[in-house]
């Protein structure tokens, strides 16, 4: 068998094998798809109408609604990860000379599938909701790019919490600042509202770039270089570092 | 056989300034069944973790099926299959798929075929489409076991594979052993069980602390200790009484009417304890020959009691 062709044929059995996982746990697809919908219902029908933020507040909303539906899905990868590791199962694996990177591709592919279904309802629901757009099909493209792109990054930086957690249960708990980390950015309100310090940080952590420029995207309007920049660069730079600190992790765990 | 299945010399292996495995050495032959016994913390894991190739040895040299361990390492994955400690099954995926999955990742098929063949022969064919996770404790380790053996491995590493099963499913499993090596499978076994050895070992290896303290059959483990002795029982006192009378050395036991006669067990003393009762017109109800038994080795070898006994 060629050297490339085993890795991809073991993660796609992999795959198949975290997705049965999914597909049997209700409680993960509620997290990942429905909890999302229903915190976009509270800020959009009991939170938004409070809030002034010069616009319809679903087409303010919207885009900070999508980073934050990425990040409910994670707490049930970073659990499976840690399980697989504690529960033996990964010693049959490398017992077996199963490719190292299969188990965890296997993870963050399916991780990445879920936040997508999730986004697609996010906007579906968006929709319905009176959310409206005028962006190209280019800028379309662009958001989902970049939304592909977060969802990789948080599947491997994910999958490298779980592989350093102790416990499954503390594998769970280490995504809550990845849940946090949009509230204390521009999605739900301007940055320019918050206190000092907070204001501060909301403007320089990674989730205020992404979230402005699938902001602009989703209203067809010009693109600020410097926020697209910063976008894309801080899901790469995310992306990789999950991926190095996940195989690092990985190698060094018995 | 010409080459040992698994042949380790001078294996030593330590994590940071605790040694685990202080230099060892053994053969197993193909085709058989060694097992490796020891006390909780002895370094049976370890030993097995280096085998596997999933832990590098300090120093020595391990072939196995072989192949050097560290420098052949995807040769001998290819030529063995390991079954832990604890049950490696997805509780999420059934039986079935379990097997289906290890079937996809060795490339065997037909996948459908050997999966329904191992089902039947480990007796999961009601279960094989429930999850993993409604499986009694027994019942995974058959599974476990089951994954272990799809694609047909030359040999098997067990890690204590009856540990906290009750004794149906422990005589299932030894019986699933057995039936192995009838086929040509070499196994190699970790107990703390010294009944399991008995019952399955043709070599036994006792690991203690890092060291293999003795190595041998369970007969000739057994022979290693005094204690080997003739018991006979009368029909009454005074029978008892002559004998005791006559055989010097002997103990007897008033309650159970017996006496016990010190022997090396072999057939020349042994004709020559019956001619010495037959000519004083003696005759004993039972004989028989007792050998101690491992718990006695392992007692006398390690100098503490076996998990089997303090279990008791």
């Amino acid at each position: 068998m060629s050297s490339i062709a085993t890795p991809l044929a073991d993660s796609a059995i992999m795959l198949r094998r975290n997705l049965k996982h999914t597909l049997r746990n209700p409680v993960v697809i509620f997290n990942a798809v429905f909890l999302p919908i229903i915190i976009m219902l509270m800020f959009v029908y009991v939170l938004g109408g409070a809030f002034s933020v010069g616009e319809k507040y679903i087409d303010y909303a919207t885009p900070g609604l999508l980073v934050m539906g990425i990040s409910y899905g994670l707490g049930a990868t970073s659990s499976a990860v840690n399980e697989d590791m504690s529960k033996g199962i990964i010693n049959r694996f490398k017992v077996m000379d199963v490719s190292r990177g299969s188990v965890l591709t296997g993870h963050v592919i399916v991780t990445a599938v879920r936040c997508l279904i999730a986004e697609a309802a996010i906007i579906g629901v968006a929709f319905a909701m009176g959310f409206r757009t005028s962006a190209s099909a280019l800028d379309w493209l662009g958001a989902i790019g970049l939304l592909v792109l977060l969802s990789l990054a948080a599947g491997w930086l994910t999958v490298g919490l779980g592989l350093a957690a102790k416990t499954a249960e503390s594998a769970g708990l280490a995504v809550v600042p990845l849940i946090m980390l949009p509230f204390l950015s521009s999605a739900f309100v301007p940055a320019d509202t918050m206190v000092a310090g907070v204001r501060q940080f909301a403007e320089y952590q990674p989730f205020t770039p992404i979230i402005e420029t699938l902001r602009t995207l989703l209203q067809g309007g010009h693109a600020d270089n410097a926020h697209t920049i910063a976008a894309f660069a801080w899901c790469a730079g995310f992306a990789l570092v999950g991926y190095v600190w996940s195989v690092r992790t990985f190698n060094s765990r018995a | 056989m010409g080459n040992p299945a698994i042949a380790v010399s001078g294996l030593r292996k330590a994590y940071g300034d605790k040694v685990v495995l202080d230099g060892i050495d053994f053969e197993v032959a193909a085709g058989s069944i060694f097992s490796m016994l020891g006390p909780n913390g002895a370094g049976k894991t370890t030993t097995v973790n280096v085998l596997t190739t999933l832990l590098k040895a300090d120093a020595g040299t391990v072939r196995v099926a072989g192949h050097d361990v560290a420098r052949e390492t995807k040769k001998v994955r290819a030529a063995i299959g390991v079954t832990g400690q604890f049950a490696a099954v997805d509780e999420l995926l059934s039986g079935r798929e379990n097997l289906r999955l290890m079937a996809d990742l060795k490339r065997v098929r037909p996948a459908a075929q050997v999966v329904g063949q191992l089902l039947e022969r480990f007796d999961l064919v009601e279960s094989a489409d429930k999850l993993a996770s409604t499986y009694s404790g027994g019942m995974r380790r058959k599974l476990d076991l089951a994954m272990t053996l799809v694609g047909a491995p030359k040999i098997i590493f067990l890690d204590e594979p009856t540990t906290g099963l009750d004794p149906r499913s422990r005589r299932t499993m030894w019986q699933i052993v057995r039936d192995l090596v009838a086929e040509g499978t070499t196994i190699f076994l970790t107990t703390q069980y010294l009944e399991e050895a008995d019952q399955l070992a043709d070599q036994i290896a006792v690991l203690d602390q890092g060291h293999l303290v003795a190595k041998g059959t369970p007969e000739e483990l057994k022979r290693r200790i005094p204690g080997t002795h003739v018991r006979l029982r009368f029909a009454d006192a005074d029978e008892l009484d002559a004998a005791a009378r006559l055989l010097d050395g002997s103990t007897r036991d008033d309650q159970e009417l017996t006496l016990r006669v010190p022997s090396d067990g072999e057939s020349r003393s042994l004709r020559a304890l019956l001619d010495r009762l037959d000519e004083n017109m003696l005759n004993a109800k039972e004989f028989s020959v007792q050998t101690p038994d491992l718990d006695d080795v392992f007692l006398a070898l390690t100098g503490r009691a076996s998990a089997e006994v303090v279990a008791k």
